[in-house]
């Protein structure tokens, strides 16, 4: 196909992709986030569950990394490399599933308050100040503490912080958006309300809600992580990568490494959706627009 | 006459918390089938807010449509249900907006956009309606292979042609257009207004020209009323007004178009402003500016009153109860 002809046809999520594609910081945070997604589909296909990463061996624990365990073993002899790969899954599923449910109740909140405005506008963002006005930790911790310590009941808790942060942001483009001519003259084309907020409104407010999103998985594994060190995160024996540091805690002298690898698996998972996050940030403006 | 659209004596009032702004204060417009009626005024004399009631669009808060009545073939827009009101959108009535650097959404293909309608109102499947989009896009004067292309692809002037392609793709009894070609340059102006007379004049199709410009009201329409504070001051056909006006507001607003037979002469500006609508003058709302105003002028709200027994030319003026009454731009051809 002819060069020009294919530029002209350029769609909106090509050129955002192909200016992603400079950025250096995002193309390696790519790259790791994809290495971490195969990570954790294939973990159950080379590692028995049972066996592998909670099977305890007393005869193997506290070993530092050699040719065998290439991150040595934990006190109960379970190999950390199996343990930390497994953890993968958790850590995704979490903050994935989290974002994803935050997501869909947040939008569906955000676009209501902002496009009625009013009374519905002030019911639903006063609550929402309200669950914003207490601490992440604090919050998931009387939601886990009150619905029992479990991998759903936890990503419930993480969903609820990601919803307000989305209905904010949700909101205000709404607000912006919803105002604008071409919203105008969809109702004067005789559209009914649903569609114009499905098909003309959210789509324009794509940008900060994409960008939100790869932060916010960030900050979630941090919190789902936290909340597993604190011991109400994802229920032991399950290698949630929060859950090892934890587990690790007191060989921290004598066998640092059971603490530092999943420190380090968690923080380049952070590093590389934030690089990524910054990436599309300036891939969606259109100020930096050539 | 077979008449698209009667409006009887509209008042659109504008209610906010610290005031009451009156911007349609009992207007009378019909227009014929076939039929482009020039909506004349200045910024702020209730034209747009007209063209929202039509579509009952009026946004509310803090609009409230306070009487009248809006027949659109026989049936009254203010009495239909939400649903008649969809259904009457975009079909019988399409608008074309002032803007069209954002009259359209900037993530859809154009295409899609004037297929959007097409699949709301005729039921076409959405490849049937992209095929018919297309069409609609070459009668406008665009490729077809564009349709695929999104809005910050085309020049101001051909976003207006695809705005004016998704009104006219469901084949509407009235057209309205609020100003269609204020933000376009000159020579595109021309040829959107030749697109759209041709358009229309193809069609079963009425027109609402909603414009400031005298100069597109000669170019285009049949009859024309100017509006002044959200009254229609003089009404008439284009020949009626143009040649035989009535109304000192119309007088000024010709007096303020440059001459060409005598250029270098200088224009003469209506003095002074259109009146806050929150707080409109007694009686005549152009007394206060107006050079033959007298003390009667302000105490009752004149009536739209049949020029000579004419059944086409209306005027709204206290001045012509004075039988020797004549304005001076009329006296200087005389």
């Amino acid at each position: 196909m002819a060069a020009k002809k294919r530029i002209k046809g350029r769609t909106m999520f090509q050129e955002t992709w192909h200016r992603l594609l400079k950025n250096k910081g995002a193309v390696i945070g790519m790259a790791f986030l994809a290495l971490l997604v195969v990570v954790a589909v294939i973990s159950p296909f080379v590692f028995d569950y049972e066996t592998d990463v909670i099977g305890q061996n007393l005869a193997m624990k506290l070993q530092a990394p050699n040719s065998e365990h290439w991150f040595g073993t934990d006190e109960y002899g379970r190999d950390l490399f199996a343990r930390v790969m497994y953890g993968a899954r958790y850590s995704l599923a979490i903050g994935v599933g989290s974002v994803g449910f935050g997501l869909i109740v947040g939008t569906i909140l955000g676009s209501i308050a902002g496009f009625y405005g009013g009374k519905a506008d002030d019911i639903i963002m006063r609550g929402i100040d309200i669950f914003y006005s207490i601490p992440n930790i604090l919050k998931a911790v009387v939601i886990v503490s009150l619905l029992g310590t479990s991998t759903i009941n936890l990503i419930i808790a993480l969903a609820i912080s990601c919803a307000t942060n989305y209905a904010r942001i949700v909101r205000a483009s709404v607000m912006t958006v919803r105002d604008l001519e071409y919203v105008e003259s969809s109702y004067a084309m005789g559209l009914p309300t649903w569609k114009i907020i499905l098909r003309h409104i959210l789509p324009n407010c794509l940008s900060p809600i994409i960008v939100q999103t790869t932060l916010l998985i960030g900050t979630t594994i941090i919190s789902a992580s936290s909340l597993s060190f604190l011991g109400i995160g994802v229920p032991a024996p399950a290698p949630e990568w929060g859950a090892l540091l934890s587990g690790g805690r007191a060989h921290i002298r004598g066998a640092s490494y059971i603490c530092v690898i999943p420190g380090l698996a968690i923080m380049f998972t952070v590093l590389a959706l934030n690089l990524l996050g910054d990436g599309l940030r300036d891939a969606l403006d259109p100020k930096l627009k050539k | 006459m077979d008449l698209v659209l009667d409006i009887k004596d509209l008042v659109v009032h504008y209610e906010t918390e610290d005031s009451d702004v009156h911007a349609v204060n009992g207007i009378d417009i019909a227009i014929g089938k076939k039929r482009t009626l020039g909506l004349v005024g200045e910024t702020g004399a209730g034209k747009t807010t007209t063209a929202l009631s039509i579509m009952n669009l009026v946004p509310d808060p803090p609009g409230v449509i306070k009487n009248g009545s809006i027949m659109l073939d026989g049936k009254d827009v203010l009495k239909m249900s939400d649903a008649e009101l969809e259904a009457m959108r975009g079909n019988d009535v399409a608008m074309i907006f002032q803007d069209p650097m954002t009259a359209l959404n900037p993530v859809m293909t154009v295409g899609e956009q004037i297929a959007e309608s097409l699949e709301l109102h005729q039921n076409l499947k959405p490849e049937e309606a992209l095929e018919k989009a297309k069409e609609m896009l070459k009668l406008v004067g665009i490729a077809e292979s564009r349709a695929y292309d999104y809005p910050h692809q085309f020049s101001g002037g051909m976003k207006q042609r695809v705005v004016i392609a998704i009104a006219l793709a469901c084949s509407p009894r009235l057209l309205i257009a609020d100003e269609p070609t204020t933000a376009l340059d000159v020579t595109i102006q021309a040829q959107v207004l030749e697109l759209m007379k041709d358009l229309i004049n193809n069609r079963d199709m009425s027109m609402l020209m909603i414009t400031h410009s005298l100069g597109i009201v000669a170019e285009i329409c049949d009859d024309m009323a100017v509006m002044y504070a959200g009254r229609i001051v003089e009404k008439g056909t284009v020949d009626d007004v143009f040649n035989n006006m009535r109304h000192p507001y119309t007088e000024g607003l010709f007096n303020s178009l440059p001459n060409l037979k005598e250029q270098g002469e200088m224009l003469e500006p209506i003095k002074g402003l259109m009146p806050d609508p929150s707080d409109l003058p007694p009686g005549c709302a152009f007394a206060p500016r107006c050079p033959y105003a007298t003390a009667s002028c302000s105490e009752a709200v004149p009536e739209l009153k049949a020029v000579d027994g004419s059944k086409t030319h209306f005027v709204a003026c206290h001045a012509y109860s004075r039988p020797d009454f004549t304005l001076r731009r009329n006296k200087n051809e005389q």
